[in-house]
């Protein structure tokens, strides 16, 4: 009797998709394609492109901190943009006192994360509700905004740095290497290291949500509840998530100031935490991916708007929020994604109803069988086979 | 015992702001739990839309109590008409969309009016205490904002609509087979509430600059009001109007109108650490 080949083929539609996202090989491949960019665009790009390419890259670990926590962790916060701009003012000052940079750098990821671990101690012990959350981390990052941008006056410093209010602090040193002040980080440097920390970010972000904790977390964006019942403090492992995604803000806040050597109070400001959001839901939530995509793609967006002056980008990134929470939701990664699955598997379907007929051809007997086989796959919702 | 009597003004000044601030918000978030972050910009449409009004030579009086919120009661409808109504239910989306469209009306105004800041000058002149000097204006808000507390309270206690509307909003099913139609009676609550909150913005245009990123200021003072105060409509936006606002003025007396703004921050996320339910969900329960 001859069994038709669906039996032992993979899984079709979203559920290979899924699999394939979740699986090694994906976060390989996105590692492969990085490392290759990491190592090709020095070499094509003039130097006024890869500085601008650094901010891209430095706006995608931003990206991937909020994909982080919101996309696994449940945990909406639209006050990123503190704990970004914390980092950038933490550094700046630090390092304005310090003078070695090494110490400072180690400061912009830290103070952020402590930061967190106290706001996220409020909201996740005190039971507070989504809602809650958004609206108190929103309230904060104002509060960040105003406080900063009332510190203008010179009796406004930490150590000898002055906080400049909303004139921001100029000329922040960069990076250098550890112990050796003078042996300072250049573009090329400094392009390298965001790159290389987006995707040590990534990796390390790919390899916990792999572990035990990682699925903990996730599972308490799908169902806090039964997680509690099962005997896991969801609470701690959300704060947890909250403070890792400060961490990594942070980290992106300080490169942020190695930039451009400046930080102003508009990191904090809510236009640059709506930013953020949107570039998370244009790409794609429930992906690490799909938020770096999103990113460049509305980076690029604003540039071009900004250049030519006649469109306001407010207006334009209010309408693509508008626009994707109705009506594309999942992103456009997952998107993409999906519309692609559906092409391979009706593809393969067409090819297995050949290969039935095929069959049925060869072997009269086999037909009703072979038949009612193929049409068990199709019912299934899924894509499953039923064996 | 003249600085008492004016910091008392201020202390109700601050109080009455806040409820003025906070009545829309408390109807559209409230009463229909649509988590309307496009507030502020309500507002600022408000502003804008009494600042037209004065330009086009109609009364002041006029343009806050009747051109505002009829303006920005009009937009409502349309909005809750194309978005907001897609996402009842939806929280989180609605919070996305609704930040949205506040950029989206930003960016608007923007384009048409500019980035430059238009004012009005506050009305009616100034009084004396002793050696002090008071805007009358200030003593116009304190009154508005009680009156609006009580007539928002009669409204929704002892008045027909107020009754269909809060029954609604409870179980609209029911409401439905009642004969109501609930989505008219969502149309029209979403389209007070925006109403209240132009009304707010035209009754502050005269005391804050008319820029079209205005709403920001208040936004976040608008939501904290709002959730401290609890289940409660009315009784949780005074009652929390009354605390935030008594510390908002006081450590402004203390030290600066920054440091005032956060410690009414930092105090309301410390009492939502303490009363997660709001003022109301502790105390006054089962009042409105």
């Amino acid at each position: 009797m001859t069994r038709p080949a669906q039996s032992s083929r993979p899984a079709q539609g979203p559920d290979a998709l899924q699999r394939f996202s979740r699986s090694w090989a994906s976060a390989a491949l996105t590692v492969a394609l990085g490392l290759a960019l990491l190592f090709v665009l020095p070499h094509v790009l003039d130097d006024f492109a890869l500085v601008q390419a650094t901010v891209y890259v430095v706006m995608s670990i931003l990206a991937i901190s909020l994909a982080f926590i919101w996309g696994y962790g449940g945990i909406l916060c639209f006050g990123q943009s503190a704990f970004f701009g914390l980092g950038a003012y933490t550094y700046a000052i630090a390092v304005t006192n310090l003078g070695d940079s090494t110490v400072p750098f180690v400061l912009a990821i830290v103070v952020p994360a402590a930061f967190a671990a106290i706001l996220g101690y409020l909201i996740f012990y005190g039971r507070l509700s989504d809602v809650y959350m958004g609206v108190i981390t929103l309230t904060v990052t104002l509060i960040l905004f105003n406080l900063i941008n009332s510190t203008a006056g010179p009796e406004w410093k930490i150590g000898t740095a002055p906080l400049g209010g909303f004139n921001g602090i100029p000329g922040i040193a960069p990076l250098n290497t550890p112990g050796n002040i003078d042996d300072t980080i250049g573009p090329r440097g400094l392009f390298e290291l965001s790159f290389g920390a987006l995707l040590l970010v990534y990796l390390l972000l790919r390899a916990l949500l792999a572990t035990k904790p990682g699925r903990v977390i996730v599972a308490s964006k799908e169902n806090e509840q039964r997680l509690l019942l099962l005997g896991y403090d969801a609470r701690a492992y959300k704060l947890f998530t909250f403070v890792l995604g400060a961490a990594i803000a942070g980290l992106a806040g300080c490169l942020f100031a190695n930039w451009g050597a400046f930080t102003s109070p508009t990191v904090f400001s809510l236009a640059q935490s709506a930013q953020i959001i949107i570039w998370v839901i244009v790409g794609g939530l429930g992906t690490l991916v799909g938020p770096v995509v999103g990113c460049i793609a509305i980076q690029w967006l604003t540039t071009q708007i900004g250049t030519q002056q006649t469109i306001n980008s407010n207006l334009v990134l209010g309408a693509i929020l508008v626009v994707f929470v109705l009506m594309v939701p999942k992103g456009i990664v997952p998107s993409l994604g999906s519309l692609g699955a559906a092409l391979v598997s009706r593809l393969r379907r067409q090819r297995d109803m050949a290969n039935v007929n095929a069959a049925v051809k060869e072997d009269p007997d086999a037909g009703p069988q072979a038949a009612k086989i193929d049409q068990a796959a199709k019912l299934d919702p899924h894509g499953e086979t039923v064996r | 015992m003249d600085l008492a009597a004016i910091v008392l003004i201020q202390i109700l000044y601050a109080i009455s702001s806040l409820i003025v601030i906070s009545s829309g918000l408390a109807v559209i978030f409230g009463m229909m739990k649509v988590i309307n972050l496009a507030h502020g910009e309500f507002m600022m449409l408000g502003a804008y839309a009494t600042i037209e009004a004065m330009r086009l030579g109609i009364n002041l009086w006029v343009a806050i109590f009747v051109v505002a919120p009829l303006t920005v009661g009009l937009i409502g409808i349309v909005l809750e008409r194309v978005f907001i109504r897609r996402l009842y239910g939806r929280m989180i989306d609605t919070m996305l969309a609704t930040w949205g469209l506040s950029l989206l009306l930003i960016g608007a105004v923007t384009s048409i009016a500019g980035n430059t800041t238009a004012g009005v000058s506050a009305p009616l002149g100034n009084f004396t205490i002793g050696a002090y000097s008071v805007s009358s204006y200030t003593l116009v808000i304190i009154v508005v904002g009680a009156l609006l507390a009580l007539v928002l309270r009669w409204v929704l206690l002892h008045t027909s609509l107020g009754l269909i509307a809060r029954g609604t909003m409870q179980n609209p099913q029911m409401a439905d087979a009642l004969g109501i139609n609930p989505s008219l009676v969502y149309s029209a609550t979403f389209a007070i509430g925006a109403a209240l909150s132009g009304f707010a913005g035209g009754l502050l245009a005269p005391l804050t600059g008319v820029v079209p990123t205005m709403g920001g200021a208040f936004i976040a003072k608008a939501f904290i009001t709002v959730i401290g105060g609890g289940p409660a409509i009315v009784v949780g936006l005074v009652s929390a109007s009354t605390l935030f606002g008594a510390i908002n003025q006081i450590a402004t007396f203390a030290s600066t109108p920054v440091f005032g703004e956060v410690a009414l921050l930092v105090g309301a996320i410390i009492m939502l650490r303490l009363l997660p339910q709001g003022i109301t969900g502790r105390f006054f329960k089962g009042s409105l």
